[in-house]
């Protein structure tokens, strides 16, 4: 899957429209995340999950930057990604399954703040910008 | 599938305020934008060419609002699923030969579309009831196969 020169335009102009938002829209995806799958709970024993909380938005401020830093890369999202990729292949070890929910309640989440933002195109595009994240960051796991 | 009594009253609340129609038709035209290979089963839909075409094609509307029509049965008679979409799962098998995984795509995009909505009242507890119903939808619809 390539992104399109649209695609990316609409990746880039969304995350601009998101501003300051993106720590408290991802902290909020996480949330929607451990909610309705609560199996993803399992890779987090180790910090506080309950909505709210100060390690919730800390890892969404994480996964907030690390999410622009590939807004500003996305021609060369491996290169970009490199070290969150070994990262995760290396240490943290989740199932690829998990981004699927993970991209999944992103999207529910700015389909809520977006409001008519949020059109069937840009939804596609960020469907597929966060599906090309997801694969990177799984791509040296075997 | 199992809810508690929050989640059956929240799910409840949130569909009194849906429009069917409206919420059908743009979780199947999102299905189609975002999951182009879907399209492999509207072939008669005419115009599908490019996103807009595909929101306002008369047909997607018509058959959206069909599909969450009986999505809206199903919501009647959560504590059996199965049996509620028993002939719709043979036809979707023997007939229409769709690949189960769509439905848990269109579940998806169903949740998307009411989230778009409803944003104050999609909070992440109702996502997660309404991802218990998708998922169960799903499941049953997928149940004959074979």
């Amino acid at each position: 899957m390539v992104l399109s020169a649209a695609d990316k335009n609409n990746v880039k102009t969304t995350w601009d429209k998101i501003g300051g938002h993106a720590a408290e829209y991802v902290a909020e995806g996480l949330t929607r995340m451990f909610t309705s799958f609560p199996t993803t709970k399992t890779y987090f024993h180790h910090i506080d999950v309950s909505p709210g909380s100060g390690d919730i938005k800390a890892h969404g401020k994480k996964v907030a930057d690390a999410l622009t830093t590939a807004v500003g890369h996305l021609d060369d999202l491996p290169t970009a990604l490199s070290t969150l990729s070994d990262v995760h292949a290396h240490k943290l070890r989740v199932d690829p399954v998990n981004f699927k929910f993970l991209n999944h309640c992103l999207l529910v989440t700015l389909a809520a703040h977006l409001g008519a933002d949020f059109t069937p195109s840009i939804h596609a595009s960020l469907d597929k910008f966060f599906a090309s994240v997801s694969t990177v960051l799984t791509s040296k796991y075997r | 599938v199992h809810l508690t009594a929050a989640e059956k009253s929240a799910i409840l609340d949130l569909w009194g305020k849906v429009n069917v129609g409206e919420i059908g038709a743009e979780a199947l035209g999102r299905l189609l934008v975002v999951y182009p290979w879907t399209q492999r089963f509207f072939e008669k839909f005419g115009d599908l060419s490019s996103a807009s075409a595909i929101m306002s094609n008369a047909h997607v509307k018509s058959h959206g609002a069909k599909v969450l029509a009986s999505f809206s049965e199903g919501l009647k008679h959560l504590e059996d699923l199965k049996g509620t979409f028993a002939k719709l799962s043979e036809l979707h098998c023997d007939k229409l030969h769709v690949d189960p995984e769509n439905f848990r795509l269109l579940g998806n995009m169903i949740v998307i579309a009411l989230a778009h909505h409803h944003p104050s009242e999609f909070t992440p507890c109702t996502q997660a009831a309404f991802q218990k119903v998708t998922a169960g939808v799903a499941n049953a619809l997928a149940h004959k196969y074979h």
